[in-house]
């Protein structure tokens, strides 16, 4: 039996098949603005019995393929406790979207809070302000963490933050500082989201975000514990969609269960 | 009169208005006709609806044209008995719906509550039959948003203030019980008759009646499964404010007679072990029913509303003890005295309410509802979740869809958590 998790974000899809309980194809597409061509696309050459739907996309892929559906919050926490069976907090930072969730010792979701309409604090936030410097994501990151402080940047707001570096890079601060600035900025909101939740270790960092480094970085500085990154932070809402899948077979539509993952 | 007729005596824009209630029809169909297992009772409700500015506004321009008082109201704190005794008619305005936002801002400031924008809206664009139809309406210093924007909207429309009181205390409670005297006055100077004790008595008697009939409807759905929708409960509380309240009334204990046969049957609306919620806090004025869309249409059901338009209406009856008008006057104050809106300091009885009902309703958890930059009720937020037994989670929103798909996703999440 091969079930496909698949996470329909707002920058990216996320595809994950699994064959019993082995990965045997993982993809990450920038999402297009023809989604419903593309996810026809990204299915069509692909061998699956199941398919399971998370992210904002989910409802699409309900209509179009008939995919059963989760939210994005159970998604991401089948998905880490997979990979992370201690996990009891996560910290996923998407695109367009950030959330933070607490879980029980057996992996039921206890609390969980996520940003408001805005893209502050996202993934987004980050491709904006790297794009206002004129550098890539990569680049944004290394700037960051060579960097001796931090220049101030006080909005929340994407679109007034970017007002504020454009200010920044008039007065002629060095590059280096309103990098870091960015980053310490994206991270102090990320904190703000996990102490509604009252975090609890260990901490699992997800999505696109987590492959930043100057953002694990200045967070593990700021909470003062490790944080642990899945191997690839961006999968792992797939990788629970089809986890998911896998674990609910002949219950029928919607009435999965998590149990069948435990331990 | 045919509705078209009526609808231009009234001076309503019949273009904008034709398309509002065109909106209507299809987030009716979508919202309320597509459930399954409905109550037979609902068809009046459905009927209603269908006519919504047409036979009960002919209703109220009558009993403007026989010389009776029609007066309109936006507050769950306006004594609308005192409206009843001098013979009117009082109705609960709507202001559920964004209309007119451009215009509205160029009067208001944008960061305002969306009920406020909304009856400006109605207003500004003539959409509102019930408002044109009212000789004048009654506003009251709830929050500062409401108190403010009735000094701009009197140029308006003629408009009577009551002040409510913030606190309490037995000098809150005087000057309340004064305030109640003073609408009585007016009213009677706007009649040019004296009230009597006993038309007095009657409208409480009229008013306890139809908040005794909701809350019949209210207490069936402690039972597992809930023989009728939150959605529908939410419209029935909604239509209370303007239907007649005989007639309402009347129509109301029919519906309940069916659904305590249902109950004894072992009917629901939905299957036994539904996840039961309750949504607390703002109105839901009518047409307004995302956020109760949302809920249902994510498995879940809605067994109690700790709203205005919800138990905060029904829960107190006037307590009448003794039949001199000064009695009964007092009895009517204390009573809207006892409501527990967030605009009161300390306001310790509505989390307690609260937890009542969710231990009553047997609810897994609180869905607690905030129009935006409605101060009293987003701050208030922080100590309904501290305090409550159920986990709880926290919507701020306004009217617009634009936020559906987020809201979707945290309900069908928070509902996740409840299982």
């Amino acid at each position: 039996m091969r079930v496909a998790g698949l996470d329909i974000g707002s920058r990216t899809v996320k595809l994950v098949i699994l064959n019993g309980s082995e990965v045997c194809e993982k993809r990450c597409l920038e999402t297009s603005a023809r989604l419903a061509e593309q996810l026809t696309d990204l299915l069509s050459g692909l061998r699956f019995d199941r398919l399971i739907a998370t992210g904002y996309g989910r409802g699409l892929a309900r209509e179009l393929f008939g995919a059963e559906t989760l939210t994005e919050i159970k998604a991401h926490a089948l998905g880490v406790r997979h990979l992370f069976p201690e996990v009891r907090t996560i910290l996923d930072i998407g695109g367009q979207d950030s959330k933070a969730m607490v879980l029980a010792p057996d992996g039921r979701v206890l609390r969980f809070e996520m940003n408001d309409r805005c893209a502050a604090g996202t993934g987004r936030f980050l491709e904006v302000m790297a794009q206002v410097l004129g550098i890539s994501l990569e680049e944004l990151s290394e700037m960051a963490l060579s960097a001796d402080q931090a220049a101030r940047i006080s909005a929340l707001c994407t679109v007034f933050a970017e007002g504020e570096v454009v200010g920044l890079i008039g007065r002629g601060e060095a590059p280096e500082r309103i990098a870091r600035g960015i980053i310490s900025s994206i991270v102090k909101r990320s904190l703000g989201l996990l102490r509604r939740v009252s975090p609890s270790t260990p901490l699992v960092f997800t999505g696109g975000v987590a492959c930043n480094r100057a953002v694990v970085r200045l967070l593990e500085e700021e909470l003062g514990f490790q944080i642990l990154l899945p191997e690839d932070p961006r999968i792992t809402g797939a990788l629970g969609a089809a986890l998911y899948g896998a674990s609910s077979l002949g219950s029928g539509p919607g009435k999965g269960t998590e149990e069948g993952l435990a331990g | 009169m045919d509705r078209e007729a009526l609808w231009s005596s009234l001076g309503l824009d019949l273009e904008a208005h034709a398309a509002l209630l065109e909106a209507l029809g299809p987030l009716y169909q979508e919202v309320y006709l597509s459930q399954e297992n409905r109550p037979r009772g609902m068809a009046y409700f459905d009927a209603v609806v269908a006519d919504i500015h047409g036979a009960r506004v002919a209703e109220l321009l009558q009993i403007r044209e026989a010389g009776r008082p029609v007066v309109g109201t936006f507050c769950v704190f306006v004594p609308e008995e005192i409206v009843w005794a001098a013979g009117g008619a009082c109705v609960g305005l709507c202001a559920g719906v964004e209309v007119a936002t451009e215009r509205v801002e160029e009067v208001l400031p944008r960061n305002l509550c969306p009920l406020i924008k909304a009856f400006f809206g109605f207003k500004l664009a003539r959409l509102c039959p019930y408002m044109e139809v009212c000789h004048f309406l009654v506003g009251e210093t709830t929050c500062d948003g409401k108190k403010k924007a009735y000094e701009i909207f009197e140029a308006y429309k003629p408009i009577y203030v009551m002040q409510v009181p913030h606190r309490k205390d037995e000098e809150s409670l005087k000057l309340w019980i004064a305030e109640v005297e003073r609408f009585l006055r007016y009213m009677e100077e706007f009649t040019g008759e004296s009230i009597s004790a006993e038309a007095l008595r009657e409208a409480i008697e009229l008013i306890n009646r139809r908040r005794r009939a909701l809350k019949r409807l209210n207490e069936l759905r402690r039972f597992d499964p809930p023989p009728i929708s939150g959605r529908d409960v939410l419209l029935i509380h909604q239509l209370s404010f303007f239907d007649d309240p005989e007639r309402f009334t009347r129509k109301l204990e029919e519906l309940c007679a069916e659904l305590e046969e249902r109950v004894s049957a072992g009917e629901g609306v939905c299957p036994a072990g539904t996840p039961r919620v309750v949504i607390s806090g703002c109105p839901m004025a009518i047409p307004n029913w995302k956020v109760a869309h949302l809920v249902e249409s994510s498995g879940a059901v809605i067994v109690g509303e700790e709203s205005c338009v919800g138990t905060r209406y029904t829960r107190e009856l006037v307590r009448v003890s003794e039949n001199s008008k000064e009695g009964l006057l007092r009895a009517l104050a204390e009573r809207y005295f006892r409501i527990d809106c967030a605009i009161f300091t300390p306001n310790p009885e509505r989390p307690a309410h609260l937890k009542e009902m969710v231990r009553d309703l047997s609810a897994a958890g609180v869905i607690h509802y905030a129009l935006k930059f409605c101060d009293p009720y987003t701050i208030e937020a922080y100590r309904i979740e501290k305090d409550s037994a159920v986990p709880v989670l926290k919507i701020e929103t306004d009217y617009s869809l634009e936020d559906r798909e987020q809201l979707r996703t945290r309900i069908e999440a928070f509902l996740e958590v409840l299982r």
